[in-house]
């Protein structure tokens, strides 16, 4: 079977701001029915990316391709088929929540009677059918968020974007928000999501890329980035008040032949392995003492911390 | 959960079936500015913005009594240039129907545009749809000068009614004063692409009122210094103040003409300019 | 030991350091323009016409009104979008009210720096008119408190005011049916006598009007309609209530 034509595709794909470059030369393709993320810290180019794929932000250089057409020359068109739901929600305070809706489907040419019927269903998917009457303004982030995504779907679009959905919420206003995104995911609706989360990443998208400055540094399913970039299981080693530092030095090279390879961070040092409880019975053998032992698989987020030699920062 | 047409069609998609039925791109310039549009008209119901809208005649109307007729019963007429002698309010009412007619478009285009763009970033969603934002400025530009009518209209009603202009004057009067509001809208969304910050605002707020005072609003230009003439003559104000004059008392000629072109010629050069920049502003 | 609120009155007084330039336009350039403009364009018509019945000239006669007038709109517009940020954009009340200052402490530390905003504007105005010879000799100097006092007599009701609304449109509302009816009816361009009777009741009330008397008592040495007492007295009563007011509406707001 042919692989189906790609919704979007970049080649070489750069954005520059003056003399920053946000964006250095990427190379991707998002396929029809795919849950696509961009991965990776503040600044690492994702928003940049979705500005440019949203038709808002004109590439510097290299090609893009929306719906197999050109941003800057057809963005009406294109964006008639995205669904956009920016990191600020960006919603208008001065109108009710069903307004907010329904005035946005004007935007698309969608006919008033048509306008409301959608912004009934949609409020009802995100669960703020009793608020549809009440300002934006007194929403809590999750309801602000859960409408904003309702608005993106306005138009019933091809692919979705979804700029760091669950940032700045908690946890249960993060549940239901990744409940709502898998149920469109289950109808296949395409997705387009950036996130510097790596539970979201893991539990959301079928295949992402993991962006550091500006540039793509892996590309993969969730579970092929592990396999390739990590082992299957990791252990935790603590050290009460003691500095890791001064731990590894400690040990020397006590440790190497436990594991395939370790990282030393400012409050644990990370075994990587293939198993875990080996490498306890191993660590504990070799006196290295440490106060508490976590045994865990691996995560994107050991991924992202060899593949950019530091942690995830906010 | 989501029913009706959009589970039916989320549905089909799922099935692999990618015909478009009822597909929402189809919207024209015309439907997308007046999107815009009707996102202003939404909002003017909400408490303040109502508010505003109603007491938008009423500064006009204040000047009008208190310098117009409470100043006025101090000066009693005054002699033209051209020796025709006219009682002080009927001089100044013009002027207050220009000037209310610049005002609005002029503040809101300029202040009011950028603030929406800048400070409440009330259109990073909406140039996420079909909507450009050269679509977006023209919807603003038009909602402004909707209101500006409506106050030009009351304006002219009102000006009729203490006698103040003849019902032809005050029919004529009102397409120069939307003309006037099209020619400062347009200058305001070029000046709204160069503003940067609050600190902006008050240099376009004394612009506004320094122009408010001296375009032969309150006394003949003809009374200025030669060189305040000169530059008086460059502002589009004096230009609507003159044309608003010539048509409730003056008699009007060949230099009505020069006038209406003024104010034509700023307003679609502003426009023009301010089209190709904003795009600029809004995605960068 | 300072008292709690001077802390709450040096912060506004260091924003101040930060934007003062951008007031000198709106507070200080713009009043003069419109003082010399009215008064030498429209007062050359006023003047020319035998004799004005005024007692003055007419530049002579709008420059004490002006002056209050200018007062009053800095007491008036320092207390909305200022006030309302406090609130809900900077949220600076929320913030001090996390330190020991009380309510009462917030709301005279940032009066007392109202006071000082309207007193460096009343002083600028009060330099234009010497320099237009408008002041009448050192008794015109009385006519600085006289205008302090107007302006800042209006400045706690206001804050009540920009303290209970819920909506930024509300604040550009009060420029419209509150500082242009004022500036323009409380005799500050001609005499209230020239108004109908109910003008002239509303003019009584708007505490412009008594600034305006008492301003043009100090330049011209004029008699006032009331009386200078009377004057002062009713300003100084529009103080007081504001300040009851405004620390009502500032407890509201900050105790829920």
């Amino acid at each position: 079977m042919p692989e189906p034509e790609p919704l979007i595709e970049a080649r070489r794909l750069v954005k520059r701001f003056g003399d920053f470059v946000a964006v250095d030369g990427i190379d991707l393709r998002v396929r029809p029915g795919e849950f696509f993320g961009f991965l990776g810290p503040n600044g690492a180019g994702k928003s940049s990316t979705m500005r440019m794929i949203g038709c808002v932000s004109p590439p510097s250089a290299g090609t893009l391709r929306v719906f197999g057409r050109d941003p800057v020359a057809d963005g009406p068109a294109i964006r008639a088929r995205l669904g956009v739901c920016p990191q600020r929600d960006s919603l208008d305070e001065e109108l009710s929540v069903r307004e907010n809706l329904t005035v946005y489907a004007r935007c698309f040419g969608i006919a008033r009677r048509e306008a409301r019927r959608r912004a009934e269903e949609l409020l009802e998917f995100v669960q703020l059918t009793e608020r549809a009457r009440d300002r934006v303004e007194p929403l809590s982030g999750g309801m602000k968020r859960r409408l904003a995504i309702a608005r993106a779907l306005i138009n019933d679009p091809d692919v979705l974007m979804l700029d760091e959905p669950t940032t700045g919420l908690d946890p249960q206003a993060r549940h239901l928000v990744w409940e709502r995104l898998f149920q469109l995911k289950q109808r296949g609706v395409t997705q387009v999501l950036t996130t510097h989360y790596m539970d979201e990443a893991e539990q959301l998208c079928d295949r992402l890329v993991v962006m550091d400055r500006g540039r793509i540094v892996a590309e993969g399913s969730p579970r092929q980035l592990i396999d390739e970039f990590s082992t299957k299981e990791v252990v935790e080693l603590r050290f009460g008040n003691e500095r890791t530092d001064a731990v590894a030095a400690r040990l020397g090279d006590r440790l190497t032949g436990c594991c395939e390879r370790q990282e030393v961070l400012p409050d644990r040092i990370l075994l990587y392995t293939v198993d875990g409880d080996a490498t306890v019975d191993a660590v504990h053998q070799r006196d290295a003492t440490p106060s508490s032992v976590l045994v865990r698989r691996s995560t994107l987020e050991d991924v992202f911390l060899h593949l950019t030699g530091r942690t995830l920062v906010d | 959960m989501v029913r009706g047409l959009l589970l039916v069609r989320l549905a089909r998609r799922a099935e692999g079936r990618t015909g478009r039925v009822d597909r929402a791109g189809r919207i024209g310039r015309v439907g997308r500015v007046g999107a815009v549009f009707l996102r202003d008209l939404t909002a003017a119901r909400n408490l303040g913005e109502a508010l505003l809208l109603a007491t938008g005649l009423l500064e006009p109307l204040l000047y009008l009594l208190s310098i117009g007729f409470g100043v006025g019963g101090l000066i009693g007429e005054i002699t033209l240039a051209d020796g025709q002698r006219v009682p002080y309010p009927v001089f100044v009412a013009p002027a207050m129907l220009a000037a209310s007619a610049m005002s609005g478009p002029f503040m809101e285009s300029s202040i009011g545009f950028f603030a929406k763009m800048r400070f409440r970033k009330l259109y990073d969603a909406t140039v996420c749809t079909p909507v450009t934002p050269a679509e977006i400025a023209i919807g603003e530009l038009l909602w402004s000068l909707a209101q500006a009518s409506l106050f030009a209209l009351s304006f002219v009603v009102i000006m009729t009614a203490m006698g103040l202009t003849t019902v032809t004057g005050a029919l004529a009067a009102l397409p120069v004063a939307v003309l006037i509001g099209f020619a400062f809208g347009g200058l305001g969304l070029l000046l709204a692409t160069f503003l940067t910050g609050w600190q902006d605002f008050d240099y376009l707020g004394a612009a506004v009122f320094l122009m408010f005072l001296f375009s032969g609003t309150f006394a003949p230009v003809e009374d200025y210094p030669t060189a305040a003439q000169v530059v008086v003559h460059l502002t589009p104000l004096f230009h609507g103040v003159s044309a608003v004059r010539d048509l409730t008392f003056g008699s009007p000629g060949w230099g009505l003409l020069v006038h209406l072109g003024y104010l034509v010629g700023v307003g679609v050069l502003g426009l023009w300019l301010a089209s190709r920049r904003i795009s600029r502003t809004l995605c960068r | 030991m300072l008292h709690p609120a001077v802390a709450a009155f040096e912060y506004h007084l260091i924003t101040y350091r930060r934007t003062w330039r951008g007031t000198i336009l709106t507070f200080f350039v713009i009043p003069a323009v419109f003082l010399v403009g009215m008064g030498w364009m429209v007062g050359g018509y006023v003047d020319g016409s035998s004799g004005n019945g005024l007692g003055a000239s007419y530049l002579a006669y709008i420059a004490p009104g002006l002056l209050a007038s200018t007062a009053v709109q800095v007491g008036i517009g320092e207390g909305t979008h200022a006030v309302y940020s406090g609130f809900h954009w900077a949220r600076t009340y929320h913030m001090m009210r996390a330190s020991p200052l009380t309510t009462t402490d917030i709301l005279t530390g940032h009066l007392g720096y109202i006071l000082v905003r309207v007193t460096i504007s009343a002083t600028g105005f009060v330099l234009v008119m010497g320099l237009l010879g408008t002041l009448g000799g050192p008794r015109g100097l009385l006519a600085l408190p006289a205008a302090v006092l107007a302006g800042f007599s209006i400045a706690a009701f206001v804050f009540a005011y920009s303290a209970t609304i819920s909506e930024v449109a509300l604040l550009d509302v009060i420029y419209r049916v509150l500082v242009v009816p004022l500036s323009l009816f409380s005799g500050v361009f001609f005499p209230v006598s020239r108004m109908p009777a109910v003008g002239q009741v509303l003019a009584a009330i708007s505490p412009l009007w008594h600034g305006v008397e008492l301003c043009r008592a100090a330049t011209l040495g004029v008699p006032t309609a009331w009386g200078v007492p009377a004057h002062v007295g009713y300003l100084l009563l529009w103080t007081a209530a504001g300040f009851l007011v405004a620390r009502r509406a500032f407890a509201r707001r900050l105790t829920d």
